[in-house]
């Protein structure tokens, strides 16, 4: 009888194990095969070289480490300014204003464009010829600021990782008001009757019940923005000289442009494992924080 | 009603909903295509029909664009086992190889060489050697002809002969020489007027003018020992070509954001006059029929940097089809490619679609400015016929370190000498 009942259980839990397996365990233990193999996508057979492809990307290639740097300076003004606006906003939305609902409708309108459609609009807002952005510096006495933003080495990450926060404020906003909203009200009038200020009400009652909350934003901020890809590509596909290129422009390249699969499995397979070690560190650092 | 009755006909009616919603049988293709040319679409389904009134042989287009996606579409298509008819091949001669290796394309020498060379002998013969590989090539494939050419291009410059006139420059007297070439510039911008514009974005772009100066300047033979390891990147030449970027950039004669620009926007650039010249291929002749049909533009040869050697331009074949090896119609595919590249057929497809014919017979009735592409054709080389290939890492070090030259981050001389690690490290692993 206890055979049949652990039977029975393992039956119903075979479609999630087969499904689970199928699309999450053997795809990955083939791109980890891969990634020990030199294959050009097309023949047959492929060549097992080892840890080669591991090794070239870590001690040789010119142009990897350079590609995670950009994305991580992506996600540094993500986690800085993109969440800096959200929790701002969050923090206005969750007070009693007029219109509340339709600033909330009108936050959440970036994250829901394309990012294709985004990124084309913001190119030419920015184009060094006849962009918008150029037009008004002009017309507002500014014309010496003027430039080809996206061409230039010295702006063009800067412009994709600001239209990236602008792109991805309106998650950060919806989570950080829905954990404001938990906040017990009471918590805030006690604080008020034993004479707390705005900025003491913030620092003791809202930031650490709100710790939760900003880890999870944090993490997810971290791997959205660490594996932004569709900005970069329709803005300025890696240009100038490779001074937007990220991780996975990289990957995509290694498969598309030099036929090298087998490298481009090994690429991801670092990748995943960096943010693996990210998130890691951070939900550490996060626990750490909370015992504090 | 029973439950056994209720069950019955629940199945009975499912089988006939099936049925039902089951698409109605579609016309047998015979020949199915995949290509990638979104301009020549309307031109091929003509055809398409045209040979199936003429041979009751139906053939299907299938278009799937932008190439990159065509071309994963392609690759993905190997391993499925689901590989059309008829399909082309985007890419090297490293990879064309990749796929006749895999056994994936037909070998038409035979069709060919049929009836003494009937089929052959009408192309440009420029046009069949990218397609060609020869016995002891450096790739191991077995010496063949695996594809079939549909039209020939290739890349030059091209100025706006009205901006010529407005700076005060002869329009029927294009620079020739890389002094003039700057001098031109140099007048154009005194009147207000941008000099080149190109989709430098588009690295491959920047590999065909750096090797056009390179063949200039070192000649062919320097050029294949480079790659085969044999002449440094850090040779005075291969400097030189190098600094020929930088030149231009310092005089000014590179349009802003050259390097972040892709082509489209290069030719909506050029088309709209904002820019002298541009560098492109034949394909555009179409492209700015599209953008601005009434642009007065010349086709002008890459400007001569040295008299050393002769200055050879990247062309051959535009675009090819290849034959599934595995195909149960490769018979038909094939029949059907011949008719494709008859006189006729390529006459229709270069006027409906602005392209140089790969038939040498359909020339007669292309445009004033296609024939001054055609007319270089003699001067063209094709990586796909060289001897030897530079590896894929060392093409990326050179290409972005000339961006960088642009862009005034590095020298030639540090760029020179970047490559030639990439390229020592390559070799070590041979």
């Amino acid at each position: 009888m206890k055979l049949k009942s652990t039977l029975e259980n393992y039956l119903f839990i075979l479609p999630a194990v087969a499904i689970f397996s199928i699309f999450y365990i053997y795809p990955f233990y083939a791109t980890f095969n891969l990634g020990l193999r030199s294959w050009d996508g097309v023949s047959a057979v492929s060549q097992f070289v080892g840890l080669r492809n591991f090794k070239e990307i870590i001690f040789q290639s010119r142009f990897w480490w350079p590609s995670i740097g950009h994305a991580a300076y992506i996600t540094l003004i993500a986690l800085t300014l993109q969440n800096a606006l959200a929790l701002a906003l969050a923090m206005a939305c969750d007070r009693q204003i007029k219109l509340g609902n339709f600033y909330r409708l009108i936050f959440f309108i970036p994250p829901v464009l394309s990012e294709v459609v985004v990124g084309l609009v913001w190119k030419w807002i920015y184009n060094g010829d006849y962009g918008l952005l150029n037009h008004w510096l002009t017309n507002l006495g500014l014309a010496h600021l003027a430039r080809a933003w996206l061409s230039d080495p010295q702006t063009a990450l800067t412009c994709v990782a600001i239209i990236h926060s602008w792109k991805g404020f309106g998650w950060g906003f919806i989570i950080l008001l829905a954990g404001l909203q938990t906040i017990p009200r009471q918590l805030y009038e006690a604080s008020r009757v034993d004479g707390a200020n705005g900025w003491q009400r913030f620092w003791h009652v809202t930031i650490p019940l709100m710790i939760p909350v900003f880890v999870l934003v944090s993490i997810l901020t971290i791997l959205g923005s660490m594996q932004a890809f569709v900005l970069v590509l329709t803005m300025t596909g890696g240009s100038p000289a490779l001074g937007t290129s990220v991780p996975v422009s990289r990957i995509l390249h290694s498969m598309r442009g030099s036929l090298r699969f087998g490298y481009a499995c090994a690429q991801g397979i670092i990748f995943g494992l960096t943010l693996v070690v990210i998130s890691v560190i951070q939900i550490r650092i996060s626990k750490k924080m909370k015992q504090a | 009603m029973s439950k056994a009755r209720l069950f019955s006909l629940l199945i009975v009616s499912l089988i006939m909903g099936v049925i039902g919603c089951t698409r109605a049988p579609k016309a047998k293709t015979d020949v199915v295509i995949w290509h990638w040319m979104t301009d020549r679409k309307k031109a091929f389904n003509e055809l398409a029909k045209k040979y199936e009134d003429q041979t009751g042989l139906r053939v299907e287009f299938k278009l799937f664009a932008p190439s990159d996606i065509y071309s994963q579409k392609v690759r993905a298509a190997t391993q499925a086992g689901t590989l059309p008819d008829i399909f082309g091949i985007l890419g090297e001669k490293r990879d064309f190889a990749i796929f006749i290796k895999a056994g994936h394309v037909l070998n038409l020498k035979a069709a060919m060489r049929a009836k003494d060379s009937q089929w052959k002998n009408k192309f440009f013969s420029k046009a069949l050697i990218v397609n060609e590989f020869k016995r002891g090539n450096e790739f191991d494939v077995p010496s063949g002809i695996y594809g079939v050419p549909i039209d020939v291009s290739n890349i030059q410059m091209l100025y706006n002969k009205d901006l010529f006139k407005k700076a005060g420059l002869d329009p029927e007297k294009p620079p020739q020489t890389f002094e003039e070439f700057l001098a031109a510039a140099a007048k154009l911008k005194t009147a207000g007027i941008q000099g080149l514009v190109s989709g430098w974005a588009e690295v491959w772009m920047i590999d065909c003018l750096a090797s056009n100066f390179a063949f200039n300047i070192m000649g062919e033979k320097k050029v294949m020992n480079t790659f085969r390891g044999e002449v440094p990147y850090t040779d005075p030449d291969w400097i030189r070509v190098f600094s020929l970027f930088k030149e231009m950039a310092d005089n000014g004669v590179l349009a802003g954001g050259i390097i972040s620009m892709n082509n489209k926007d290069a030719e909506q650039n050029f088309a709209n006059q904002r820019y002298a010249f541009t560098f492109n291929g034949s394909w555009c002749v179409n492209v700015y029929q599209g953008m601005n049909p009434n642009l007065n533009y010349g086709v002008m040869f890459v400007p001569r940097v040295s008299e050393r050697h002769p200055m050879l331009i990247w062309g051959g074949a535009g675009s090819s089809f290849m034959v599934n090896a595995n195909s149960e119609n490769k018979d038909k595919a094939v029949a059907f490619l011949k008719w494709l590249t008859d006189t006729e057929q390529q006459a229709y497809l270069a006027q409906a679609t602005n392209n140089l014919p790969a038939n040498k017979l359909s020339v007669a009735n292309i445009s004033p400015i296609l024939s001054q592409f055609a007319e270089s054709m003699e001067n063209t080389t094709h990586p796909n016929i060289w001897s030897a290939h530079e590896k894929s890492p060392v093409v990326e070090a050179y290409t972005v370190g000339i961006q960088q030259i642009i862009l005034g981050t590095r020298t030639p001389e540090q760029v020179a000498r970047e490559v030639q690690e990439v390229k020592i490290r390559e070799m070590a692993k041979d």
